[in-house]
């Protein structure tokens, strides 16, 4: 809750100029993350790419509140009161801009057990020949959880770490799921994975950014193999290929269906209206407070 | 006919008392190719379809068995034929309205969805501590009150789909009494979009704790019924004792919670684990069995029923002792702004409500308007809450883009994430009992599908 951007949404006239410093920003983000190589990026590398984002809007924001304000993760612009583009919005709001952001990477100390968990995994990983920096993108402490963004690559050692070593223990795997931003350039489709402690009473969750031009992830069956349908699941729904996963077959939709229905920009179809050829547009198109 | 000159993929039989009877023959490319191979390997191969639409199989999940005699060699489950896009339906309504979707994922255990979520949207508002007391106490009551209904349903048919009618016949006349609680307070039986963001609809009526009251030994009375046809019947015990055995290992490896890892023996629930609604202020055990089969699996159930009846009459003695108050709350930005009242022509906003905003006071009518149209906006962020549902670890996965609509919400379905046990806990196993471990199981496949 402390850490909510409200208080970063900007209004302004100059849109267009937000909408390209942001833009910048993506392209940025997006060429750093399809750099296979890793290692010498840090976790930095996105709160870096925010903070261009911020400078060039800069003009729009409010002043800094100080050096404790938080890196935000930005995943669309909006534009406008209703979400609508056909210009019929009339309420005087039509040059409203809001800028969408996700809490962004949390400095130490994180609270809690989050400093131990994050220590001992930095430690487990580095013995493994992993170093920390190159499997975790970055650490969000958000509403007293605990999520670490991890490179693709990395995310059945990852998995491997937490669960076999016997102070983190993430012994119980609760599932994978999806989540599709796609304004969020070059890191459209996030995988995102709760895991549990019983052992320890801990629960934190791992999140896996890809793109929709190449949206594969290594499977993390091996590791937790209740994820199986999981993410079977997940790829029915998103589209997300689980490389090594033994049978990726779609799951609650039919094996002929075409598209990945969770995805935002899925048609959703309207209704015809038998009234001189109207429709009542899909949900998505209709007007809506954005 | 027999004389048919198309490619076929086996001789027709031909042998004397075969002579004169019509015989039809099924041709086509794969079908050919399976027959030829099956000749090839000269084993005999036999895949039964079992559902989707069967009466043991615990509602529309399909199985597909491959056996040999009465011996199951592979189980696969299919499901998705209840898959009804909840979850994409709850991006475009409000916060407020999704509890009325996702209370209709797994029917049988409603409210456990309704609270699982609203304690999501609650702790992305940053307003779990604010949640008035009574209104916790009674998320507390109705979902152990679930609990026991949920249960008697999963007796009740697992003994049906054995043919022990009388043991349905019981545990749905018990189930009958939780219903008419559910009706009285929620004027709904299932389904009922009573937990809300911030509370819920509204209090309890006059007299639904004496109704309450009176009904739980009714229950009990039920259940003690149930134990005595059910725990100490050979006939049940020959079906159960040692059938669908799923060790702690197998139920770790693979996730799955609730009562099937309990009776491997890990007291893991999230009402001790993972405290939510004040579950650490109640006094009740989590029962443990180690045989890890399906009749093990009945024992606990039973007994857990007692054990949540006990909670139920412990929220019930704190309702009455803290007396009337919110159930709401007290933020006007989020609260629903009129609490419900039964009038003249049903159930709707109550009349004093009506009376303020029509008559009185038009800044409480345009209040109203802004916040039951465009509804409340909730800060970015992810939240994930669990809690312990009939079935396991129910685990609600919410993202919000600061908008008025959740932007992705995902339940984690204990039946969806057991159901993969299937093929571990029937293969090797007699086709019998794959119904007998599947009814262990529980799965409701509103829940798996959603």
């Amino acid at each position: 809750m402390s850490e909510t951007p409200k208080d970063q949404h900007v209004t302004g006239d100059t849109a267009s100029a937000q909408a390209g410093a942001s833009q910048v920003a993506k392209d940025t983000a997006a060429g750093l993350k399809g750099t296979p190589v890793v290692g010498t990026e840090s976790r930095e590398t996105p709160q870096k790419a925010t903070e261009t984002a911020q400078e060039g809007a800069g003009q729009n924001l409010p002043a800094p509140a100080g050096p404790a304000t938080p890196q935000l993760e930005i995943i669309a612009v909006r534009e406008g009161m209703f979400g609508a583009g056909d210009g019929g919005d009339t309420s005087g709001f039509g040059g409203l801009v809001r800028t969408i952001a996700m809490p962004g990477p949390s400095e130490r100390p994180y609270g809690g057990w989050f400093d131990e968990v994050v220590d001992i995994l930095a430690e487990v990983l580095g013995e493994g020949g992993t170093p920390f920096d190159a499997a975790i993108e970055k650490v969000v402490v958000d509403r007293e959880e605990l999520t670490l963004y991890v490179r693709r690559e990395h995310v059945v050692t990852v998995c491997r770490a937490l669960r076999d070593d016997q102070d983190l223990r993430f012994e119980l795997g609760l599932g994978v799921s999806g989540v599709h931003y796609p304004f969020d350039t070059g890191r459209e489709l996030h995988a995102v994975y709760q895991l549990r402690s019983i052992t320890h009473g801990r629960a934190l969750r791992l999140e896996v950014a890809v793109s929709e031009t190449d949206p594969h992830i290594p499977s993390s069956v091996a590791v937790y193999p209740g994820h199986d349908w999981h993410e079977r699941e997940t790829w029915d729904f998103f589209g997300i290929v689980f490389d090594g996963h033994p049978g990726l077959a779609r799951i609650e939709m039919p094996d002929d269906w075409p598209g990945h229905p969770q995805r935002k920009d899925y048609p959703l179809g309207g209704i015809p209206v038998e009234y001189k050829g109207a429709s009542i547009p899909p949900p998505d198109e209709r007007r809506s407070y954005s | 006919m027999a004389t048919s000159q198309t490619p076929h993929a086996s001789p027709y039989i031909v042998d004397e008392s075969t002579e004169g009877v019509p015989s039809f023959e099924a041709s086509g490319g794969d079908w050919s190719q399976i027959a030829e191979e099956a000749a090839r390997l000269g084993e005999e191969r036999i895949v039964v379809n079992m559902g989707p639409q069967h009466p043991s199989t615990h509602g529309v999940l399909r199985l597909m068995l491959e056996i040999d005699g009465e011996t199951v060699t592979e189980a696969r489950c299919g499901i998705g034929y209840l898959h009804t896009g909840i979850e994409k339906n709850m991006e475009y309504r409000t916060w407020v309205q999704g509890p009325t979707f996702c209370t209709r994922m797994d029917y049988l255990a409603n409210m456990f969805q309704e609270t699982a979520y609203c304690l999501a949207v609650e702790k992305l508002l940053g307003i779990t501590d604010d949640i008035p007391e009574r209104a916790t106490v009674i998320r507390v009551m109705m979902m152990e009150l679930q609990r026991v209904s949920s249960h008697l349903v999963c007796l009740a048919t697992g003994g049906n789909e054995l043919g022990a009618t009388t043991i349905m016949t019981v545990g749905f006349t018990a189930r009958e009494e939780i219903l008419r609680i559910f009706e009285l307070i929620t004027g709904l039986r299932m389904n009922m979009a009573y937990v809300r963001p911030g509370g819920v609809a509204q209090d309890i009526p006059p007299g639904a704790l004496d109704t309450v009251r009176e009904a739980i030994p009714v229950i009990k009375d039920y259940i003690r019924q149930l134990g005595d046809l059910m725990l100490a019947n050979p006939i049940y015990k020959g079906r159960t004792v040692g059938v669908g055995h799923l060790g702690l290992s197998g139920c770790m490896a693979l996730g799955i919670t609730g009562p099937v890892l309990r009776s491997a023996g890990l007291p893991y629930d999230v009402r001790k684990a993972d405290p939510y609604c004040g579950y650490e202020t109640y006094d009740f055990e989590v029962p443990t069995s180690t045989d890890a089969d399906s009749y093990s699996r009945t024992v606990l159930r039973m007994e857990e029923c007692y054990q949540s009846l006990r909670i139920v009459e412990q929220a019930a003695d704190r309702l009455q002792a803290m007396g009337a108050g919110p159930v709401m709350v007290a933020d006007k930005k989020i609260a629903w702004p009129a609490q419900l009242a039964i009038g003249s022509d049903g159930m709707g906003n109550s009349l004093d409500h009506i009376k303020e905003i029509m008559g009185t006071s038009m800044e409480a009518l345009i209040h109203h308007f802004k916040l039951v149209t465009e509804g409340f906006r909730v800060p970015a962020g992810q939240v994930f809450q669990t809690v312990e549902h009939p079935r396991g670890e129910l685990g609600v996965h919410l993202v919000s883009d600061g908008g008025t609509r959740p932007y992705r919400a995902h339940f984690r379905d204990p039946s969806f994430n057991n159901l993969q046990a299937v093929s571990l806990m029937c293969e090797g196993g007699q086709v019998a009992d794959v119904v007998v471990a599947v009814a262990a199981l529980d799965p409701v496949l509103g829940g798996v599908d959603r």
